[in-house]
């Protein structure tokens, strides 16, 4: 679980998060969606601590990480994976040794036993036959299954992705989607991801947090969302008139629904 | 401006001395850079020496037109031109763009791709993973560069003045043991070690630091480059301003 206590960050007179308070659950995909600019990236580098909170709290399990030092946070730094935008895998690496980097530099296992690590969590990510391929090679939605597999390798408890299907087609995104739902919940991992993608919101949203020019403007489930009056909320989700059409008949099933059975 | 960008470049330097998380994988790192940076420009280095050599001799040769000075005199400045000057400075120079480019944009990318915050989320010091073992790795291969082009510039040198008719191979050789100082080597080396230093942290500064996109990694890196040359020029001035004093 991860704990944000009135998170502010600005760069320059730019206030960019203005208080931001919520919890992450664990074993749970934690959203934060919002418009570009809003400042999901920034509030998900304060909580890894590539950013540094100007003011408020960020506990994991109860521990302040932000007041922590350098040295004090490689602890937790461990039990952070993390995915990123463009996946960042490193270049002068193949697939395999860039999930077995984290491997290599914090573990005592001999190669064998790293090479099975590896080539089970690039199956969890099914992705069985690019072991030897260099980044440049492969595609857009295999590199975010390597950066999955990278994140995962040290089984940590805390996962974060940032944009985790910027730039996939809907299927792979979808495919992306429910693998980190799936191993959110196989590994009862606090996972938190950045999206401004409807279709992730509604088929993996447990938990929303909807940040609207650095506030925290809504927050619930997708189960919640489609009966939020919300003005803004409504106006990010539902800003195509087919997704507002599709609303209201879905509104419609459930009372019906309610009507029938109740 | 120069301020803050040079204390910024002493924090990146503090930075890097942390303990390593692990070891074996900092000599790792350590051993890629010493091949990346000598192994990738034994070539350009071994080129310009044979021309620099060459040019010295016949250069040479042209200024000595006294009939009273013995030819072996020729050898024995292309000598100390390539120990004093030469060897160092122009391979130096020629490195910071082979290898300060390389380091400049290498780093750059890893910045921009984010690479290095995926690093350090890992809970890895970026500063003194990805930087220490370039600057280590130059300290060691640059200084082995230098000496390979100082043999093979003299030697050079001499194949030109014979193919040229200037001086036979005898009288060059004679020129070569004449007033030999053993202190001009360690003059040019204490040149290569001060270059090597400049050739990979500044570009590793500028690279490190890069914001935006790949627009700002190509300005980085030839920046990097402009900036180190300056640093080399003005490094060889001062040295031997400071250790050639008496001559
Ligand atoms: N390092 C930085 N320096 C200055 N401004 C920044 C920096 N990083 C982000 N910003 C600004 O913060 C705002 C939020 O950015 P970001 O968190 O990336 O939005 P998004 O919700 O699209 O991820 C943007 O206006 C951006 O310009
Ligand atoms: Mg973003």
């Amino acid at each position: 679980m991860i704990e944000l206590k009135n998170v502010c960050k600005r760069f320059g007179d730019k206030e960019i998060l203005k208080g931001i308070s919520a919890i992450m659950e664990a074993g749970k995909a934690n959203l934060i969606i919002g418009a570009s600019g809003s400042g999901k990236t920034v509030l998900m580098k304060c909580m890894v601590g590539l950013l540094e909170v100007d003011a408020g709290e960020i506990l994991y399990d109860g521990i302040s990480f932000s007041s922590m030092s350098n040295a004090e946070r490689k602890h937790i730094r461990k039990e952070i994976g993390m995915l990123f935008q463009g996946a960042a895998l490193f270049d002068s690496m193949t697939v395999e040794q860039n999930v077995m980097f984290p491997l290599e530099m914090f573990s005592n296992l001999s190669y064998r036993e790293r090479k099975k690590r590896v080539d089970a969590c690039l199956a969890r990510v099914n992705l069985q036959d690019a072991h030897k391929k260099y980044p440049a090679e492969i595609s857009g939605g295999m590199k975010k299954r390597v950066g999955i597999a990278r994140a995962i390798v040290l089984n940590p408890k805390y996962l974060f992705c940032d944009e985790p299907n910027s730039g996939l087609d809907p299927q792979t995104s979808m495919l992306i989607d429910k693998l980190i739902h799936e191993i959110t919940v196989e590994y009862n991992i606090t996972t938190v991801i950045n999206t401004h993608d409807m279709n992730s919101v509604m088929e993996i949203g447990d938990h929303i947090v909807y940040l609207y020019e650095g506030k925290k403007q809504w927050e619930g489930s997708n189960k919640d969302i489609i009966f939020s009056k919300d003005e803004k909320l409504n106006q990010f989700i539902f800003a195509s008139q087919f997704l507002q059409d599709a609303k209201e008949m879905r509104q419609q099933e459930l009372l019906n629904q309610r009507s029938g059975t109740g | 401006m120069l301020l803050t960008h040079i204390g910024r470049y002493m924090l990146m330097l503090k930075g890097m001395f942390t303990r390593p998380e692990n070891w074996r994988m900092y000599w790792k790192e350590f051993m890629r850079q010493c091949v990346d940076i000598g192994i990738g420009s034994l070539s350009i280095v071994l080129i310009i020496s044979v021309f620099i050599g060459g040019v010295s001799t016949i250069q040479t040769a042209y200024q000595l037109v006294s009939p009273i000075i013995p030819k072996s005199t020729i050898g024995q400045v292309v000598r100390d031109t390539m120990i004093l000057e030469f060897c160092p400075t122009i391979t130096s120079i020629v490195l910071a763009g082979v290898v300060g480019s390389k380091i400049a944009s290498e780093l750059g990318n890893m910045r921009v791709s984010e690479q290095i915050d995926a690093l350090e989320i890992m809970g890895i010091n970026t500063k003194s993973y990805l930087i220490l073992p370039k600057i280590l790795a130059a300290l060691l291969v640059v200084p082995m560069l230098v000496v390979i082009s100082g043999f093979v510039g003299i030697w050079s040198g001499k194949i030109a003045g014979v193919v040229s008719g200037i001086l036979s191979a005898q009288q060059y050789m004679q020129g070569l043991v004449l007033e030999f100082k053993p202190f001009n080597i360690v003059f040019a080396l204490a040149k290569s070690y001060t270059f090597a230093f400049i050739i990979s942290s500044i570009p590793a500064y500028f690279g490190y630091h890069v914001q935006g996109g790949a627009l700002e990694i190509g300005q980085a890196s030839t920046k990097a480059v402009v900036i180190s040359c300056i640093l080399i020029l003005l490094a060889d001035y001062g040295l031997a301003a400071l250790l050639l004093k008496n001559g």
